[in-house]
């Protein structure tokens, strides 16, 4: 036997047990949470399998855990300061613990909703790929190239990989906004969201802002450029604003989506990442002690029976440690 | 590499030539059980400016196998 041959891990009815303890778990969280298994399951993205195991599982009458989706909403608004464009881009996060940055790629950054492995995976790959790209034709890389990147790659996998980004960037042609759907088709426009509540919180940010109106007369006279352009002092803090509070819509309003905003400034000179942005439903202290100590409940009786364990077999497999 | 096309577009040459450039790069190679780069298959592909998702999963420099280096040699002669 060559040394080099792996041990096999242990076999699957020890991982059984902790497994359908983890499916309890779950199970019991989802009705606390509000998360029922059915809001989870009309999200239509892909539910994934692992096929050789829910076969086995489903031998002995067990159904496997199911994946749990990041619940992310994610938002993005294009704005501009007199000549100097720039494109702000936001996010807030399902919990504390999953808390995905916005990841960068080049002089472009991509929230991503949908699976959280997918999301991250893609835009790494992308971005490595942007990077590479621009490195072969010795210019600096555009949002539009990493657009078509995402989409083709995204086209190729048929929607099975669950990646619903928003893609924005300052390039040399100004700052774009698209937003990238898992099947693979882009939309570029000037404000954008995706996620778990996209749309009740796209309705909101174009009630709340004048903006809509704005964006439209912002756009109109990028693309006029003897238009009167209105003045633009705070046109990057309401924009911030804008965004933040589409999110929080979307965190409000949505049991998927939860706890921080994260934004993304993103313009010529700068990438700021303001993580986070804001809080705005901070988790409250507890005032008092709300716990039992040992002996507050009287014990009656005891009953101890030690169990009493036989080895049948000894299997002693030695290591080559030579 | 769709060959096809290429004959179609640039005429019979230029898919013959390629093909043998594959051919000649894939006989320069290390012992069978040896991990190779395969650098020029690569460039000749053009896969040397991107990378998928096969480049990071399931990369056969780190696998955890290895085949029976004696027995792949022999095999690879024909003496087996």
């Amino acid at each position: 036997m060559p040394s080099h041959m792996p041990c096999r891990p242990p076999a699957l009815p020890l991982l059984l047990p902790c497994l359908v303890g983890v499916y309890k778990h779950w199970r019991d969280l989802s009705h606390v949470s509000g998360l029922s298994p059915v809001s989870l399951a009309t999200f239509p993205t892909l539910q994934v399998k692992n096929a050789v195991l829910e076969a086995d599982f489903a031998k002995k009458g067990y159904k496997l855990p199911t994946a749990r989706k990041t619940g992310t909403t994610i938002a993005g608004v294009v704005y501009r300061v007199s000549r100097d464009p720039r494109g702000s881009v936001g996010k807030g996060s399902c919990c504390r613990a999953h808390q995905e940055p916005a990841l960068q790629e080049g002089p472009c950054c991509c929230c991503g909703a949908g699976t959280a492995a997918d999301t991250d995976m893609t835009t790494q790959l992308i971005s490595s790929n942007l990077e590479l790209h621009s490195l072969s034709t010795g210019r600096l890389p555009r949002v539009v190239t990493a657009n078509r990147m995402l989409k083709q790659m995204l086209f190729r996998y048929q929607g099975y990989i669950g990646a619903a980004l928003v893609l924005g960037g300052v390039d040399i042609t100004g700052p774009h906004l698209y937003s990238i759907y898992p099947h693979g088709s882009t939309d570029k426009l000037p404000y954008v969201t995706m996620g778990w509540y996209q749309k009740l919180h796209l309705c909101d940010s174009e009630l709340r802002s004048p903006d809509k109106r704005h964006m439209n007369s912002v756009f109109i006279s990028d693309l006029d450029p003897n238009a009167s352009v209105p003045a633009m002092g705070a046109q990057e803090e309401e924009a911030k604003k804008l965004v933040s509070e589409a999110i929080a819509a979307g965190i409000f309003n949505d049991l998927g989506s939860g706890s921080n905003i994260d934004l993304c400034v993103i313009s010529k000179s700068k990438l700021d990442f303001l993580r986070p942005y804001s809080v705005p439903n901070k988790k409250g202290t507890r005032f008092g002690r709300y716990s039992c100590e040992k002996g507050t409940t009287a014990v009656l009786t005891e009953k101890v029976t030690p169990l009493e364990v036989e080895v049948l077999e000894e299997i002693v497999q030695t290591m080559d440690t030579s | 590499m769709n060959f096809s096309t290429l004959r179609n577009i640039q005429g019979l040459f230029a898919p013959l030539k390629l093909q043998m450039e594959f051919k000649a790069v894939q006989q320069v190679q290390r012992l069978p059980f040896l991990p190779s780069s395969n650098l020029s298959l690569d460039i000749l592909r053009g896969n040397d400016e991107t990378i998928g998702f096969e480049d990071i999963l399931n990369d056969p420099s780190q696998s955890e196998l290895m085949g029976e280096p004696h027995l792949m040699v022999e095999y690879n002669l024909g003496l087996l």
